[in-house]
């Protein structure tokens, strides 16, 4: 099923379906690799819930809840 | 001998670029600036046999778009500078975004030569690479290394003659599919281009048309100074654009970003990669486990920020100590040589003291940017950031900010100069700079000193309290005014936090000496010029004009007296000695008030009295705040010296306490109103010098006027109301 990354939980798999944002977000989160298809598994969120740490393509990457928005995903369960 | 050859070095973040940059420059290494930004330039020779290879090491950067200094500044290099060869470095244990940056590269057409790095890790992991099919595939050498160790770094400068030699400078531009939607318009565009040579003296027609779809800001600037081709190239682009979004709901970047991985994956995928590390948990997540754990995390990181507090201030104390004394020593004899007059003054109290001061700070920079930059090749500076970025966002601010308040004094006794130099850390322009603006704020070591004559006299029963409360109020200051700058002077988005947290690797020693040793010799640099000119204004403002000649034979007559009067003085030769030096001294500090009356500063003080006077500052503190803008320990000096007192010795200003404390002056409102102005009124000299040279004039001016703005605002308010209030 397709959810927002931002809602998923620590240790949970996904795939990603869309990334929604253009501009300097839309590249640099292109750039670092979150295109479509990509696996990923939420390892992480900071002490306040957010930014959220992500477990792909053999690195660790984080990002803030609302830039989190932007990306659609499908997870297993 | 061969003809020299020039060859960038570049990678993404985190690759082991540099260390293989310095593995092949060894010592030959030198750092300067781009001109007019703060991205460092780094560059070597490799030299064996008869080669003798220039180097010159690009920022690291995850791909060659616009967005960053970093990507402009390794893409003009390309463009401008036109290398023989790039280097792109490959972090092999994540070669499908490493090969993002490489294709790139191969696009622009620069002969590139792959550098697969950390090839021992990978082999640990049980991920084998097939290095022969990615280079016949990419049509590019690719060489195995382990930077650390400095395997592989002869083989890649043959591969970089190899290549050289056979591509005599041609450049070969691949050009990637970008599908059905996009392909035909980059050949239209493309031969729109070639037919009005559009800036195809600079750039591939085809990369051009790319980047046009890109919606490059620069180049598309460039166009448009050109004329009217921009205009229509970008009117193809809106017009696929808007087919795009109603297609595909989705941007021309985003599908050019799209073909780009479906490029790299269908080369991986064709037997060079035998398994893939996807999502495997390794040494790092489990380091991270414990580093960034809910509670753990802010804990420990709280610990190991108190550590190197601890060690730069207290390790730093000793050559700190042996740097003073040396200009001491200096200055003394220097003294002795010297004939009294203006210009033993001048050199000893203006040059060698102005300096030596500066200077003196030296190894708590070195120790403190030795920490700094292990910590950030160990990879934890991210985690940090990652943490407390909740919290510094709500200040308009980001998690790497951190770092620099604390350095600056957001741990008391800190220092704003490597607190703004450590902002480099940062690489978001607007963040940073409210961090410059706002770092200076926190109680550094030269403030404590300020406070602690304060806190004496008027709070004496509680200190400790005391100057927690001003810590505390420091940080609420500087985050406040960082929220207001935001919203102002520096508007905008934040910058994303898409950041990368990499793996914890253990630094080289040769790596932390080299960074290190750079942003220290740059500071050295400053303190010689610089710093040199402002300390000598500070000195011709402090010490002319001189007394009227009358005023000075008065001192001496006062001196001929008392020498004469002690001749008829009662007891020992000692007790009638101390006497009288004691009595001399008092003349002789007469004299000094009376000079720092005369003097331009105490002009200034007397001129801009109306204005303070709103703020309640009674007129010792006034001249003492002028002094202290050179440096902020001179605030107890001068209020020493302004109420008249031999104490000069700031740690043991006992009697000026006292004095202070029975000045009917200083009521509550006042003593507020000074306290908060100390802490926010303007950078001490050798921190705005800093902060021009990390930003520039405008922003320096900007910390100077727009924090004595700020302060005194502050000040009035609190000496207003607190007087109305009956304080």
């Amino acid at each position: 099923m397709s959810i927002s990354l931002r809602s998923m939980r620590k240790d949970q798999q996904g795939k990603i379906v869309a990334v929604s944002a253009s501009g300097q977000l839309g590249r640099r989160i292109r750039d670092m690799g979150l295109v479509p298809g990509t696996e990923f598994k939420v390892v992480g969120r900071a002490p306040l819930q957010d930014p959220v740490a992500l477990r792909m393509k053999g690195f660790t990457l984080t990002l803030r809840n609302n830039e989190a928005d932007f990306i659609t995903v499908e997870t297993e369960d | 001998m061969s003809k020299e050859l020039f060859v960038a070095v570049s990678g993404q973040p985190n690759c082991g670029k540099s260390t293989m940059f310095n593995a092949l420059t060894g010592a030959t290494a030198r750092v300067g600036n781009y001109p007019g930004i703060t991205v460092d330039r780094a560059e070597g020779y490799y030299r064996k046999n008869d080669d003798n290879i220039h180097l010159v090491d690009l920022p690291g950067t995850y791909s060659l778009t616009s967005y960053s200094m970093e990507e402009v500044v390794a893409r003009n290099v390309i463009v401008d500078e036109k290398p023989d060869v790039v280097i792109n470095m490959l972090d092999a244990t994540s070669l499908e975004r490493s090969l993002y940056l490489a294709i790139q590269f191969m696009e622009i057409g620069v002969p590139v030569v792959l550098g697969l790095n950390m090839m021992d890790e990978v082999k640990k992991k049980g991920i084998r690479i097939n290095s022969q099919k990615l280079s016949e595939l990419l049509g590019v050498p690719v060489v195995e290394c382990i930077a650390r160790k400095g395997v592989g770094k002869d083989k890649l400068m043959e591969e970089v003659k190899k290549v050289s030699e056979e591509r005599k400078g041609l450049w070969k531009p691949v050009n990637i599919s970008y599908g059905h939607d996009l392909d035909p318009v980059i050949e239209e565009m493309k031969e729109l281009i070639v037919e009005h040579s559009f800036m195809t003296d600079r750039y591939d027609p085809h990369w051009l048309a790319v980047k046009y779809l890109e919606e490059d800001e620069i180049i598309i600037a460039n166009g448009r100074e050109l004329g009217s081709i921009s205009s229509q190239l970008e009117d193809k682009v809106h017009e696929i654009a808007a087919h795009i979004k109603k297609t595909k709901d989705t941007y021309p970047e985003a599908v050019l970003a799209d073909y780009r991985y479906g490029f790299i994956n269908s080369i991986l995928k064709q037997g060079v990669i035998s398994r893939e590390d996807n999502l495997r948990f390794d040494h790092s997540d489990k380091i991270d486990m414990v580093l960034t754990q809910k509670f753990l995390g802010p804990i420990i990181m709280l610990c190991v920020m108190f550590a190197m507090f601890y060690i730069t201030f207290n390790l730093g104390a000793y050559p700190q100590g042996w740097v003073e004394d040396g200009f001491g020593w200096l200055s003394s004899t220097v003294s002795g040589l010297l004939p009294d007059g203006l210009l033993k003054s001048l050199i000893v109290s203006g040059v060698i003291d102005g300096v030596g001061a500066v200077m003196g700070f030296t190894p708590l920079i070195l120790i403190m940017f030795a920490m700094l930059v292990f910590l950030e090749d160990l990879g934890y500076m991210a985690r940090v950031a990652y943490m407390v970025d909740r919290v510094f966002r709500m200040f308009g601010l980001h998690g790497m900010s951190i770092m620099p308040m604390i350095m600056a004094g957001g741990l008391p006794g800190g220092c704003a100069v490597p607190g703004v130099m450590s902002c480099r850390t940062l690489r978001s322009p607007k963040e940073r700079i409210a961090t410059i603006l706002t770092a200076p704020f926190m109680v550094c070591g030269a403030k404590t000193t300020a406070y602690i004559l304060i806190i004496g006299a008027f709070f004496p029963e509680n200190p400790t309290t005391a100057m927690f409360g001003l810590v505390v109020l420091s940080w609420a200051l500087a985050l406040i005014a960082a929220r207001l700058l935001r919203w102002t002077a520096l508007k905008g988005e934040s910058t994303p936090f898409v950041m990368e947290l990499p793996p914890y690797r253990i630094p080289t020693l040769h790596g932390v000496a080299v960074h290190t040793w750079d942003r220290v010799w740059q500071y050295i640099k400053k303190a010689g010029t610089v710093i040199l000119a402002i300390s000598i204004i500070m000195w011709a403002l402090m010490t002319f004009p001189q007394l009227p000649a009358e005023r000075v034979a008065q001192f001496d007559q006062q001196r001929q007296t008392i020498e004469q009067q002690s001749m008829d003085w009662t007891g020992t030769k000692d007790e009638i000695n101390d006497k009288l030096s004691e009595a001399l001294s008092e003349v002789d500090f007469a004299e000094s008030q009376a000079t720092l009356q005369n003097s331009y500063a105490g002009k200034i003080s007397d001129a801009i009295s109306p204005v303070t006077n709103l703020a309640g500052f009674p007129w010792q503190a006034n001249i003492s705040f002028i002094g202290a803008f050179a440096a902020k320990e001179v605030f107890v000096s001068t209020m020493s010296t302004a109420y008249s007192l031999g104490e000069e010795d700031p740690e043991e200003a006992t009697p000026l306490q006292a004095k202070l404390a029975a000045d009917p002056a200083w009521t509550p409102a006042v003593i507020w109103s000074v306290i908060v102005f100390m802490m926010v009124y303007v950078p001490c000299m050798v921190t705005v010098a800093v902060i021009i040279r990390e930003t520039n004039w405008k922003w320096g001016m900007f910390s100077v006027f727009g924090s004595m703005g700020f302060g005194y605002i502050l000040s009035v308010l609190i000496y207003q109301i607190g007087t109305a209030l009956g304080y």
